[in-house]
């Protein structure tokens, strides 16, 4: 599985480098590590933009976003 | 309720804030101010006297709602995250950057949106140049341009601007001498105390959960051809035109606008300045203030950078005239040299090479 760490990344950083991910590495899964709410929901938001199925968990304080096909 | 569900929820959200701009204007903030970001916080900054102009000076309840009122939502909801340390200086001088380019064009992007729904026709002068700022903004980012990341931080830290300012809206309250009023201008125009605190609280709570940016908004229609944001700001601007019209407000045209003046380079520019720097900075003076309001302490920097820019505007005499029966009004020749030298060095801040 491909990460992408936008942890503390100001928008719309965090939906950039999951665009630039899912170009790069569109074959694999996606975990994206995000430290806002608003975050994940922007990069889950994308995701199905996509395509893709966006699965959200929180870790601790923090959220990843698992993107599959 | 998740005001943040569909495009249908945002539209209505951005009409309800829409509606609460309809009637502080209707029960006394000035014409086609009724709810602007970079007005509030420059009579905010004249009431504490960091500027000296008389017609703008009064701490405006409607901040203290708005920073208050995302504070308490967001620990409500436990988005409350004490935040910091993602380039406070840098965010500072994007801040003063913003506030110089807002009143040059005589207000911020929120105010652009209430000047074209009652027909100011230099606000759509303004919106090209906010859209053209936006865009370039856009550029450095896919050049790689970032402010590096934010940490946690201990939980009160989150909470300083919040309670103080706060604590400063009480004090205006109860030891109203220790600051300015404004006996005429802009400053002087007010809806009744408790309407602008409950207004600008609402706000604060509906504006944090639909994450409304009015840099967002355009920002993802070209970057992602996302519209959610966009939908807030639709319904906010429909709701207010209908208002306009309704109130007998509604006037097409570059002249006899209020508070407003038809200088049109430089409200391309002033507007352009707001929308690049804002796009650097993560977003428009209004989320500087929710974002400051849910815990972090680098958007609280943005927002003390608007306060103390707008405090420079004034005092140094950067700040556009309006236009009146007698002069034509716009920016001074400090104003317009200060606006060239803040997108300089916002091109500087955005495509500066970075290391490898």
């Amino acid at each position: 599985m491909y990460e992408v760490d936008a942890r503390g990344l100001s928008c719309p950083e965090p939906v950039m480098m999951t665009a630039a991910a899912l170009k790069e590495h569109g074959n694999e899964d996606i975990k994206v590590l995000v430290s806002e709410p608003h975050c994940y929901k922007n990069v889950e938001k994308f995701a199905q933009s996509q395509g893709r199925k966006a699965e959200v968990h929180a870790v601790g304080s923090e959220f990843e976003v698992i993107i599959t096909k | 309720m998740d005001l943040a569900k569909n495009k249908t929820t945002l539209l209505i959200s951005g009409a309800i804030l829409g509606l609460i701009a309809v009637i502080l204007a209707a029960t006394g903030n000035p014409g086609n101010m009724a709810f602007c970001i970079a007005c509030f916080i420059r009579d905010s900054a004249g009431a504490v006297k960091l500027h000296t102009t008389a017609t703008v000076q009064y701490f405006r309840p409607e901040i203290a709602g708005m920073l208050l009122g995302a504070f308490l939502i967001a620990v409500a909801t436990k988005e409350y995250r004490s935040t910091a340390g993602s380039a406070p200086m840098v965010r500072f001088i994007l801040g003063f950057i913003m506030m110089v380019g807002a009143l040059v064009f005589l207000g911020c992007p929120l105010r652009m949106i209430i000047r074209m729904a009652a027909g100011d026709l230099n606000a759509y002068v303004g919106l090209v140049g906010f859209v053209a700022g936006i865009a370039t903004g856009i550029v450095a980012l896919k050049r790689g341009f970032s402010l590096g990341r934010s940490h946690e931080t201990t939980s009160a830290a989150g909470a300083v601007l919040p309670i103080a300012w706060t604590f400063l809206f009480v004090l205006s309250l109860a030891v109203p001498a220790l600051f300015a009023l404004s006996e005429s201008g802009p400053g002087s125009m007010h809806a009744p105390m408790i309407l602008s605190l409950a207004g600008g609280l609402l706000f604060g709570i509906v504006a944090q959960r639909i994450r409304m940016c009015t840099i967002g908004g355009i920002r993802d229609l070209i970057l992602t051809r996302n519209t959610d944001l966009f939908a807030i700001l639709a319904g906010f601007f429909v709701i207010m035109l209908v208002g306009n019209i309704a109130l007998d407000k509604f006037t097409v045209g570059f002249s006899g606008q209020p508070i407003a003046h038809a200088q049109h380079i430089w409200n391309f520019l002033g507007l352009y300045a707001v929308g690049f720097a804002g796009v650097l900075a993560g977003g428009c003076p209004l989320r500087q203030i929710i974002l400051a309001g849910q815990g972090s302490s680098d958007a609280a920097v943005t927002f003390i950078g608007m306060f103390v820019g707008a405090a420079f505007c004034h005092n140094f005499g950067l700040a556009s005239a309006a236009a009146s029966a007698e002069a034509a009004g716009g920016p001074s020749t400090a104003g317009k040299v200060a606006l060239i030298i803040a997108i300089a060095v916002t091109f500087v801040i955005g495509f500066m090479p970075k290391k490898k």
